[in-house]
């Protein structure tokens, strides 16, 4: 990066950190930051989504939708994540794939499973098996948010549908009263109302889901984690201009310290909706709030 | 039997411009954290002996060739699934994984193990507590053989664990621990090397006989003009052809 | 070789009880499914220690945040934060490199670097943390009239925290709670899996199925036997947390539609 770097051996102290920090490998774990900040911004409003549509749906009246709603709850709450991600993308990515193949290949004849093999026609193939690396790295990087959201989803419609359920009894008959149709009660009342009751809950999966991004690397996404473990471990002078001994210890502190600084920073965030949505509401918080007004 | 014959070329000619269509970029997968077999260099690219043996083996071959890094761990689930084509990974050729992947002819001689521990330690390789990386053959081998077998995800922790204490020794390929030994002080080989693979090839998908076909005929080709003891030679892997 | 006998030799393999050496060949289901919930042995013990030992630690850290007194609200405030505020999959490889160090400084110290007791320490450690942040913003929800009937009736100090505040921060935390519950018994296979090494191929359930996923190098048998395990376990907290709310509860109206509701018994 820098003139001076062309013979590091020859240098010392923070000349050579200088050189040694802006190595090319090193410019990798800075842009996984990147990576894992655009995961999170991408997953937390999908997994949302897939939280408000799972939990309407389990409270819906219509029993089939409530089961399958309760099913999806169940099933992905149950599972660890680290299992989901440990086969879940091979198995989304085939899925795809299949699909696919269905439609582009009708008059395939072989058949798609040849031993253990997994072969579909090469226009079915996701990406395309030419395609540049990036569109690779995208479309993993397009699992992992799926991947992730569909896991952080169920745990969001189990935290809202207890929040939906926590809204006092008598603001939704109150509602009803005043001729409100369910529709009208669902989305006036109910869901205006829910999400104090949900925050505490949602801003606890909002940091199990940032500290959840060390596991990004086994969804084929090279993350900050995979990174320090490769950049920390000890390194022999044969392979690079930069030999040290195990420095795992200040790569892992240095991980520690961003996610810290990450959690304060969200907490801040989450602590300025908390008021905002206490503002009014007649709990401990509210009337905390209405006495020091 | 000359129809049968023409047949056959002409199917072997079909299938060929098949692949010329599905392998027009051939996807190198490899680990990138096991010197000097495969591992990222300064610049954040793959290198290693691996690497110039894969970049020559696509020239010979005539195919673009594009790497990939992926963890141990899922190697091969993501080879059959399709997400790369190859495993050019220092994989040992073994009966158990033949039954899943095919193998190109091997690239290196039978590397063999080696035990390193602390230095002038006395270490009792048959029943004391034996460091391995989680799924290599090393760790079947320790397993088998009635030491204590503690395992570790990456080769790295496995050399840490020795100097740490954790383990009295480590059981890895030689040609991974020997610029460790060379270099530092405090570790040296102990015991008698161990034979355990049968030599490290490419990993294909079954499926895949026309590019298993293509590399063998690349790395035979590197054999006779003596480019691959060349290489051997150059990253030091051990004994050559 | 019969599933009973597999059973037999294996079904306790994980605490090192049965045949030494793991399956080589066949790897039949009965095999994948014995070694696998053999494994849930580990899983449940890092899950129920570290659970039960936390709660009571999750609560005090909850009232000293909620407390006025900055001798109490600080650190508890630091620890829920840095427990939070950082990866388990860290604070795992922290705990293992500063019991390896601890180790040389006193034989003390020798068994914490077994996952047994460092990774339980630090299961311990973490969802006390969680629990203690659920806890508290339970504190903070508690309607004004509940405290206020309590001063009505003369409740204050201790009464009151028994009898009025505690229990009504734990049934609105509960929802929350559960979801931490479920979480920690998940995070036990990060245990074997980035953080501790296994010792003589004894390991959790996840330590298992990644064996046989690296032997058969088919992933889709062990994990989902894996899930299946981890489903069962997750409805019998559920059932069992479920129990409890509805206690928590038993005083509220009766949503008029959860009568009717038809569940599953195996939801129970």
């Amino acid at each position: 990066m820098f003139s001076y770097c062309t013979d590091p051996a020859t240098l010392d102290g923070l000349t050579w950190l200088s050189c040694y920090l802006t190595t090319g490998k090193h410019l990798s774990i800075y842009w996984s930051v990147g990576t894992v900040l655009l995961l999170l911004a991408i997953t937390a409003p999908v997994a949302l989504m897939f939280g408000f549509g799972g939990a309407a749906a389990a409270r819906s009246r219509f029993a089939p939708l409530s089961w399958l709603g309760k099913a999806y709850i169940a099933v992905v709450r149950g599972v660890p994540d680290i299992a989901f991600f440990l086969f879940f993308v091979i198995a989304l990515d085939q899925g795809f794939e299949w699909l696919r193949h269905q439609v582009k290949c009708p008059d395939w004849d072989q058949p798609i499973r040849q031993g253990n093999d997994f072969v579909v026609c090469a226009e079915a193939k996701l990406p395309l098996g030419n395609a540049a690396q990036w569109v690779h790295e995208t479309y993993g990087f397009m699992l992992a948010v799926l991947t992730f959201s569909i896991v952080f989803g169920a745990f969001a419609a189990n935290v809202l549908f207890g929040a939906m359920r926590a809204v006092p009894r008598a603001q939704l008959e109150t509602a009803e009263a005043y001729g409100m149709t369910p529709r009208q009660t669902f989305w006036r009342i109910l869901v205006p109302q829910m999400w104090v009751f949900a925050l505490p809950g949602l801003s606890n999966l909002w940091m199990v889901l940032i500290k959840a991004t060390p596991l990004l690397f086994l969804l084929g996404v090279e993350d900050i984690v995979y990174w320090a473990r490769e950049l920390g471990g000890a390194k022999t002078a044969r392979f690079t201009d930069y030999p040290h001994p195990d420095w795992r210890m200040w790569y892992f502190f240095a991980l520690l310290v961003f996610y810290l600084a990450f959690t304060r920073v969200s907490e801040i965030v989450l602590d300025r909706i908390m008021k905002r949505l206490t503002h009014g509401q007649a709990t401990t918080g509210g009337e905390a709030q209405r006495k020091a007004a | 039997m000359k129809n049968l014959l023409i047949g056959t070329a002409a199917l072997a000619m079909m299938a060929g411009a098949a692949l010329a269509e599905s392998h027009s970029v051939v996807r190198m997968g490899t680990e990138g954290a096991y010197p000097p077999y495969n591992f990222i260099n300064d610049a954040g690219e793959v290198d290693g002996f691996e690497r110039e043996l894969g970049d020559e083996l696509c020239a010979r071959a005539e195919l673009t060739c594009e790497w990939v890094t992926n963890e141990w761990d899922s190697i091969i689930p993501n080879l059959v699934s399709g997400n790369y084509d190859t495993i050019i990974a220092g994989m040992s050729i073994t009966d158990e994984r033949k039954e899943q992947i095919d193998f190109t002819q091997n690239y290196t001689q039978p590397d063999p193990s080696a035990y390193v521990a602390l230095a002038g330690a006395e270490v009792d390789l048959a029943g004391g507590v034996i460091a391995a990386q989680t799924g290599t053959i090393q760790a079947s081998y320790v397993a088998e053989h009635g030491a204590t077998l503690v395992e570790f995800s990456s080769p790295d922790e496995t050399v840490a664990a020795v100097r740490n204490g954790e383990a009295d020794a480590v059981l890895a390929d030689k040609a991974y621990l020997d610029p460790i030994v060379a270099e530092s002080s405090d570790v040296a080989f102990t015991g008698e090397d161990v034979l355990i693979g049968g030599g490290i090839g490419l990993g294909i998908r079954k499926s895949d006989t026309e590019l298993k076909a293509k590399f063998d005929a690349a790395i035979q080709s590197m054999k006779d003009d003596g480019s691959l003891n060349a290489l051997i030679e150059k990253w030091e892997i051990g004994e050559t052809f | 070789m019969s599933c009973w006998e597999t059973i037999a030799d294996y079904g306790l393999r994980s605490i090192g009880i049965g045949e030494r050496l793991l399956p080589r060949e066949d790897f039949t289901l009965c095999q994948q499914v014995t070694l696998i919930g053999s494994g849930m042995i580990w899983n449940i013990y890092f899950g129920f220690m570290a659970l039960f030992s936390g709660f009571f630690l999750a609560t005090t850290v909850a009232m000293g945040k909620a407390a006025q007194n900055p001798w109490l609200r600080k650190p508890s405030e630091w620890f829920i934060f840095v427990f939070r505020g950082s990866p388990l999959f860290i604070q795992f490889f922290f705990a293992y490199f500063l019991f390896l160090s601890l180790k040389s400084v006193s034989g003390f110290f020798d068994v914490f670097t077994s996952a047994w007791l460092g990774a339980l320490v630090v299961l311990f450690l973490n969802t006390a943390a969680y629990s203690g942040e659920i806890f508290y913003g339970a504190l903070l929800s508690i309607p004004k009239g509940d405290m206020e009937a309590a001063d009505a009736y003369g409740f204050s100090g201790w009464a009151r925290f028994r009898k009025i505040t505690w229990p009504t921060m734990l049934r609105l935390a509960w929802p929350a709670y559960t979801n931490e519950a479920i979480f920690l018994f998940h995070a036990t296979t990060l245990v074997y899996f980035s953080g501790f090494p296994a010792w003589k191929q004894k390991g959790d359930a996840l330590y298992y199925a990644n064996y046989f996923a690296d032997k058969t190098f088919n992933p889709f048998v062990p994990y989902p036997i894996l899930a299946g395990y981890f489903i069962l376990l997750t409805l019998i907290i559920i059932g069992g947390f479920g129990l409890i709310n509805r206690r928590l509860n038993r005083h509220l109206p009766q949503n008029t539609r959860s009568k009717i509701r038809l569940r599953p018994t195996l939801m129970r």
